[in-house]
């Protein structure tokens, strides 16, 4: 499904300034996967996810999705394989267009767009009844603007056009970080069954241990631009916050460094 | 008296269809174009060209549209593909459109007398209005269809969050391109008519086209909102009407002249520019305040005396 081979970035190559991104990284991802990712600040989270989504191209190494090199394809024409929701609410959806021209942009993901119009009658339809699945009522307002929902609102809509046409991989990247604990908590909780549901392929970055154990079925831990832990379905099951934590301080030889890390 | 206003009407609904072409730039791609003030005169050029070639008014039309198309492809490219800043190269194809401006006239005006323009022809003032109108109007319909179909929706989101757009397919660099090539065809269709209605170009015609531009949407705006894209494009065509209307009655009183035109109209769009965001800042400043007020007394007032809890 999901497949990358020696992938390496630096960041300012040749400067003093010089940083490993990522270095040698080898992934592979099964159809259904759900994998949390973690690791402390600049471990290399957020590039994994940019070089997978076409924002960055690698230095070297090799992307594959469903078979197909894509990691020379700029991020516009990667989205037909790779749905992403972003930890800003604000990067997910467009403020001044309405909650059904956002679906509408949403629904033609990777298609080409022509002169027809976004909003038809069949297309609503479908809409309302994607968005009665939030269950947050957002389907009796479906020509409000974006801008006039609370950030909560917005990244479960966000999330809803990620899924709703069924991407081959989706990336999740620290989507409930800003987000206050009670709605971070009904964030989880749609994106699990989101996921279930459809059977996507997840990568989700997240700062929460107790989260990254507690969902999907894979975990992986990153340092300095490099997997230093793979924890299987069987093992995460009985895994605890404080074990993760102190396998770290073993393998990468120093203290998780996250001045967001919530333990649980 | 009001055969000025009459006139102005008219020339406003002109104006409007330029009006049209600014909106997209400036309001929906956020990009304040200035190649209008080369494409217009490029639009009234080609025109007046064809018109005196003995070609029809309307595929002189048609063919002015596509000259103001090329012009904006030509904008949209050098500021995504060539990278330079927008407000440059609008500047670069305003420059670049004035040579070629006079390369099409042949000379730095144009006259049509003598030459047939049906439509400008109708002698009912009521009539040739109401033509214009309903044309205007059949205009800012099909804009607002397109801004309604896939297409579009993704131009707006371009303006609106382009990182958004990028992940879900869309090549912001082409739908730029797309919005600058449509926005100055019509600025280009809108000069092709004036040039008929005046019976002549001008090579000078288009200079501060853009602040005229400006100017209608943001007065369009002012009197009527932008809710949706139906009321912003037509909030641009009332703008260039209403103000055509405001020159046509600050030229009629005696301490302006007509040269004192274009300062008239930067002070128009410096107000409706100041105006609204101070107006805003002292709104939210108010309300800060008064919000604070209430809170405050809702909460319990801290204890005298600096920590003796006990």
């Amino acid at each position: 499904m999901l497949e990358l081979k020696q992938v390496s970035k630096l960041f300012f190559p040749g400067t003093p300034d010089e940083k490993i991104a990522l270095m040698n990284i080898d992934l592979v991802l099964q159809p259904g996967d759900f994998v949390t990712v973690i690791g402390s600040n600049g471990a290399g989270k957020s590039t994994l996810m940019n070089v997978i989504s076409g924002v960055m191209t690698p230095d070297a190494g090799e992307v594959r999705i469903d078979g197909d090199i894509v990691h020379q394809l700029p991020e516009y024409r990667r989205s037909r394989w790779v749905g992403r929701v972003f930890q800003d609410p604000m990067a997910g959806t467009a403020p001044n267009m309405t909650i059904e021209e956002n679906l509408a942009m949403a629904y033609s993901r990777g298609k080409f767009r022509g002169l027809g119009f976004g909003v038809t009658r069949a297309r609503r339809a479908l809409f309302q009844e994607q968005l009665t699945k939030l269950g947050l009522g957002l389907e009796n307002r479906p020509r409000a603007k974006v801008g006039q929902l609370s950030g909560g609102e917005r990244q479960a809509l966000s999330l809803l056009m990620a899924t709703f046409t069924k991407p081959q991989i989706l990336l999740l990247d620290e989507h409930t970080a800003a987000l206050d604990p009670a709605r971070a908590e009904s964030i989880t909780r749609l994106t699990e069954s989101i996921v279930r549901e459809m059977k996507l392929t997840t990568l989700m970055v997240t700062h929460n241990m107790e989260q990254a154990i507690r969902l999907g079925n894979r975990l992986i831990m990153m340092d300095k631009g490099r997997i230093i832990l793979d924890v299987n379905e069987q093992k995460k099951k009985d895994l605890t916050v404080e074990q993760l934590l102190r396998e770290f301080e073993q393998i990468s030889g120093h203290k998780m460094a996250d001045d967001r890390v919530v333990f649980g | 008296m009001l055969n000025a206003i009459i006139g102005s009407v008219e020339l406003g609904l002109l104006y409007a269809i330029m009006a049209l072409g600014v909106y997209i730039t400036y309001r929906i791609l956020d990009f304040p174009d200035l190649t209008v003030d080369g494409s217009f005169v490029t639009g009234g050029a080609i025109a007046a060209v064809m018109i005196t070639g003995g070609y029809s008014p309307w595929l002189a039309g048609v063919a002015a549209f596509a000259g103001g198309l090329a012009a904006g492809f030509c904008t949209g490219l050098l500021h995504t593909k060539g990278k330079i800043n927008g407000l440059l190269s609008g500047i670069l194809m305003m420059i670049a459109l004035y040579s070629i401006n006079l390369r099409i006239m042949g000379k730095p005006n144009l006259s049509l007398r003598g030459f047939d323009v049906p439509f400008f022809d109708i002698s009912s003032d009521w009539v040739r209005i109401g033509l214009i109108a309903a044309g205007v109007i059949l205009i800012k319909l099909m804009l607002d269809g397109f801004l309604r179909t896939d297409l579009g929706l993704a131009l707006r989101a371009t303006g609106d969050n382009a990182r958004m757009i990028r992940s879900f397919g869309s090549h912001t660099d082409t739908t730029k391109i797309v919005g600058v090539g449509l926005s100055n065809g019509l600025v280009a269709l809108s000069g092709a008519l004036i040039t008929q209605y005046q019976n002549f170009a001008d090579i000078s015609s288009g200079i501060g086209m853009i602040v005229i531009g400006l100017a209608s949407v943001i007065i369009g705006e002012a009197l009527l909102g932008a809710r949706t894209v139906f009321w912003a494009t037509l909030a641009a065509v009332v703008g260039a009407v209403v103000y055509r209307i405001v020159v046509a009655l600050a030229l009629r009183a005696d301490w302006f002249e007509a040269s004192d035109l274009k300062v008239i109209t930067a002070a128009i769009v410096i107000l409706a520019l100041v105006i609204p965001s101070a107006q805003r800042s002292w709104r939210q400043k108010q309300l800060a305040k008064r919000r604070t007020a209430q809170l405050s007394e809702r909460t319990p007032q801290q204890p005298e005396g600096g920590g003796k809890h006990a």
